[in-house]
C-alpha cells in the first residue's frame, strides 16, 4: 500500500474506504459494546464498573482498528468487527434483561 | 495489503500520521505550553505581584469582600492563591431564576494582600494555550470531540509505530547525522523511544478524560439512560443542600482551614465553596490543593455546616477503578509537579512535538525525492508543503505573537484579551498565505528567522514596556517571569539555529550531489 497514487485501481481505493469505515465506525461500535459487557458483567459497584469499562473501551477500539488494517481483505476486516459486535451485544443483552445489576 | 502485518502496520503510521499529524502538532505544543500556564499569565499579567502570603489572611479577606458584594448569591467559590498562581480568585453564582436552570457567575480576582480588586490588564494568559489544547477554539462540544478523536488517532499511529519498528531499542542507538532523510528518521525514532512511556500515558490519559463524552454506551447501560444518576453517584459533594429560606450567620472560615488540615495528613485545602452563604442551612466545601497528589481525586473534600460549624462529612477514600482514572488525569495534566518535574513535562512535551514534526517532513522528504530532478511539485506534495511549513514555523511565530499582542497592544483597550487571542489567530493565517507564495525551503527559513527574532526579543520587549526586565525579576527572585523571559530567548536561540541550518542544507542540496542510497526496505515504509 504505497503512495502510488496515479496508478492505483478504483477497487484498491474503495477497498481501503471500506476498510477505514470499519476501523472508525465499526471499531467504535465493538470498543462501545465492550464496555457495555464488562460494566454489566463486572461483579463490582455500579459506578465503578461503569469507570472500569469506559477505560478499558479504548483498548478495545485500538485492536479492532489495527485488526481492520492487519487482515488480508475489506470483508475480513468487516467480518471480523461484526462478529465480535453480535457476540457482545448478545453478551450484555443478556445481562441487561436478565436485570443483572 | 499483501506485504505482511508490518508492512500493513508501517501504512497505518504513515497515513494517520500525516492526515493528524499537523493539528496533533498543535495539539501537543499548545499542551506543552499549557504546563507552564500560571507562569505565562504571571507574565502576562505582571500588574499581580507574586508573593507568598497565609492561606488565613486570604481567606477572611475573600470572606470580607464576599459578604460585602455577593451576600444575596447561592453559591461563593473561593481559589485561594499559591505559589503559581497569585491572585485571589473569586466566584459566584446567583440563584436561577427558574429551578432547573444555571444560576449567572461573576468572576473578580483580588489582590491577596489588599483585598481590593486587580486592575491587571485584560488578558487569557496561559489558560489560552490550555483551553485551545483541547477545545481548538471551536464552540462546545465540538473541539473536544476532534481533540479525542485526534488521541485517538494518536494512540494507533503510536502503537503502529511501535510494531513498525521492530528493532526498536537498536534503533535508538543508531543516529547517522548529516545523512538528510535518514537523519530526520533516526531523530524520529531515537525521540519517539525515549519518552515512549511520556507518550504512552498522555495518550491513553487524554481518553480517559472525555470518556463519559466519547464512550457513553456503559453509563446509559448501567444507569437505564439517567447519566444524572452516574454523575451524582461519582461526585457526591455535588449534591447540595437547598436553601432553608430562614437567615442564619455564617461562620469566619479561616479557621475551617486548621480544622481540614486534620482530616488531611500534609494535605492542603485548595478551594472553597459556601453553598447558601447567610442561609441557615449554609455548608462549606473545602477542596484539596490539586498539587498535593498524582491521583486527581474528583469531589475529594471535607464538608462543614456554614453555621454550626459541625463537621458534616468527608469523602471516602476512592474505590480503585476511579483511583486509576484519577491517576491518568492527574499524570496528565502534571498538577502535583514541582519545578524539576514541571521542565521534564515540559521537555518531554516538546518532545512529543518534535516526533510529530519530523514524521511530517519525513513523509513529505521520502516523496519529494522523486521528484527532485524534473523540479515540478505534484500539487498533492506541495499541499503537504504549505500545511507542513504554516502548522509548524507559522504556529511558533503564532505563539510569539500573541505575547507581543500581550505588551504591544494598549492595556486600557475593549476587548483587549479577545484581540491577543486575535492576533494569534491573524498572524497563523498569514502563516499560511506566506507559505503559499513562497518556494518551500524560503518560506521554511523566512519563518523560522522571524520566529527566531521576535522570541530572542521578548526579553527587550518585556523591558521596554514594563519595569520587570531580567535585571529586576532576577535580583527579586521572580523565576517565573525571569524563567519565561529566558525561556524565550533560549527558544529564538533554536529557532535561530533551525533557520540556519536549514539555510544551509537548501545550499548543499542546489549543487548536484551522490546519488541517494537506495534505504532497506524496512524502513521504506514509514
Amino acid at each position: 500500500m504505497k503512495g502510488k497514487s496515479s496508478t492505483l485501481p478504483v477497487s484498491y481505493r474503495l477497498a481501503v474506504t471500506s476498510r477505514v469505515l470499519a476501523a472508525v465506525l465499526g471499531g467504535y461500535v465493538v470498543a462501545a459494546l465492550a464496555s457495555v459487557s464488562l460494566t454489566l458483567w463486572l461483579p463490582m459497584a455500579r459506578a465503578e464498573a461503569v469507570v472500569t469499562g469506559m477505560m478499558t473501551s479504548f483498548l478495545a477500539y485500538l485492536v479492532a482498528v489495527l485488526w481492520c488494517f492487519a487482515c488480508r481483505s475489506a470483508w475480513q476486516a468487516w467480518f471480523g468487527l461484526i462478529v465480535p459486535s453480535v457476540v457482545l451485544a448478545a453478551i450484555s443483552g443478556l445481562a441487561y434483561w436478565a436485570g443483572h445489576p | 495489503m499483501k506485504e505482511g502485518f508490518r508492512q500493513a502496520m508501517a501504512w497505518l503510521h504513515t497515513w494517520t500520521g500525516l492526515i493528524f499529524g499537523w493539528l496533533l502538532f498543535a495539539i501537543f505544543l499548545t499542551g506543552t505550553l499549557a504546563y507552564f500556564k500560571a507562569e505565562i499569565t504571571h507574565w502576562m499579567q505582571p500588574e499581580i505581584p507574586a508573593r507568598t502570603l497565609s492561606s488565613e489572611a486570604s481567606l477572611t479577606l475573600a470572606q470580607d469582600y464576599l459578604q460585602q458584594h455577593a451576600a444575596g448569591a447561592s453559591r461563593w467559590l473561593i481559589d485561594l492563591p499559591n505559589a503559581r498562581e497569585p491572585g485571589l480568585t473569586l466566584r459566584w453564582q446567583q440563584a436561577p431564576a427558574e429551578p432547573g436552570k444555571r444560576g449567572q457567575f461573576t468572576k473578580k480576582t483580588l489582590d491577596p494582600q489588599t483585598g481590593t480588586d486587580v486592575q491587571g490588564r485584560e488578558t487569557m494568559g496561559g489558560d489560552f494555550f490550555y483551553r485551545f489544547h483541547f477545545q481548538l477554539q471551536m464552540p462546545y462540544p465540538w473541539g473536544r470531540w476532534l481533540s479525542t478523536i485526534a488521541a485517538m488517532v494518536m494512540f494507533v499511529a503510536l502503537i503502529s509505530g511501535i510494531i513498525t519498528h521492530k528493532k526498536i531499542f537498536k534503533d535508538f542507538f543508531t543516529f547517522r547525522p548529516r545523512k538528510g532523510q535518514r537523519s530526520w528518521l533516526d531523530g524520529h525514532n531515537a525521540v519517539g523511544v525515549l519518552v515512549l512511556p511520556f507518550h504512552l500515558m498522555i495518550t491513553y490519559s487524554s481518553l480517559v478524560i472525555f470518556m463519559s463524552m466519547v464512550m457513553p454506551a456503559s453509563i446509559l447501560a448501567a444507569y437505564k439512560g439517567n447519566a444524572e444518576a452516574f454523575f451524582d453517584e461519582l461526585f457526591p459533594e455535588s449534591n447540595r443542600p437547598t436553601a432553608a429560606g430562614q437567615p442564619g450567620q455564617l461562620i469566619p472560615l479561616a479557621p475551617l482551614l486548621e480544622r481540614a488540615r486534620a482530616q488531611w495528613p500534609e494535605g492542603q485545602a485548595g478551594s472553597l465553596s459556601v453553598n447558601n452563604p447567610g442561609d441557615a442551612n449554609a455548608s462549606v466545601v473545602l477542596e484539596r490543593d490539586g498539587a498535593e497528589g498524582v491521583v486527581h481525586d474528583f469531589g475529594r473534600a471535607v464538608t462543614f455546616n456554614g453555621v454550626t460549624g459541625e463537621l458534616l462529612s468527608t469523602t471516602p477514600a476512592l474505590p480503585v477503578p476511579m483511583a486509576i482514572a484519577g491517576a491518568f488525569y492527574g499524570l496528565h495534566m502534571g498538577n502535583f509537579a514541582g519545578p524539576v518535574l514541571r521542565w521534564l513535562y515540559f521537555i518531554c512535551g516538546l518532545a512529543g512535538t518534535a516526533m510529530i514534526g519530523t514524521g511530517l517532513v519525513i513523509w513529505l522528504g521520502k516523496r519529494q525525492l522523486k521528484h527532485a530532478k524534473s523540479g515540478v511539485m505534484p500539487f498533492e506534495l506541495r499541499l503537504v508543503e504549505v500545511l507542513n511549513i504554516a502548522s509548524m514555523s507559522g504556529l511558533m511565530v503564532a505563539v510569539v505573537a500573541f505575547f507581543w499582542a500581550n505588551r504591544l497592544l494598549p492595556v486600557g483597550m475593549a476587548e483587549r484579551a479577545n484581540w491577543e487571542v486575535n492576533s494569534f489567530f491573524i498572524v497563523w493565517g498569514l502563516s499560511v498565505l506566506h507559505a503559499l507564495l513562497r518556494r518551500g525551503r524560503a518560506a521554511w527559513v523566512e519563518q523560522l528567522a522571524l520566529a527566531a527574532g521576535l522570541f530572542c526579543a521578548v526579553p527587550v520587549l518585556n523591558a521596554l514596556t514594563t519595569p520587570y526586565h531580567l535585571g529586576v525579576s532576577l535580583v527579586q527572585g521572580d523565576w517565573a517571569m525571569a524563567g519565561f523571559d529566558l525561556t524565550c530567548l533560549g527558544s529564538g536561540l533554536f529557532l535561530g539555529w533551525a533557520a540556519w541550518k536549514m539555510q544551509r542544507a537548501g545550499r548543499a542540496t542546489s549543487v548536484p550531489r551522490a546519488r541517494v542510497r537506495p534505504v532497506p526496505l524496512e524502513r521504506e515504509a514509514t
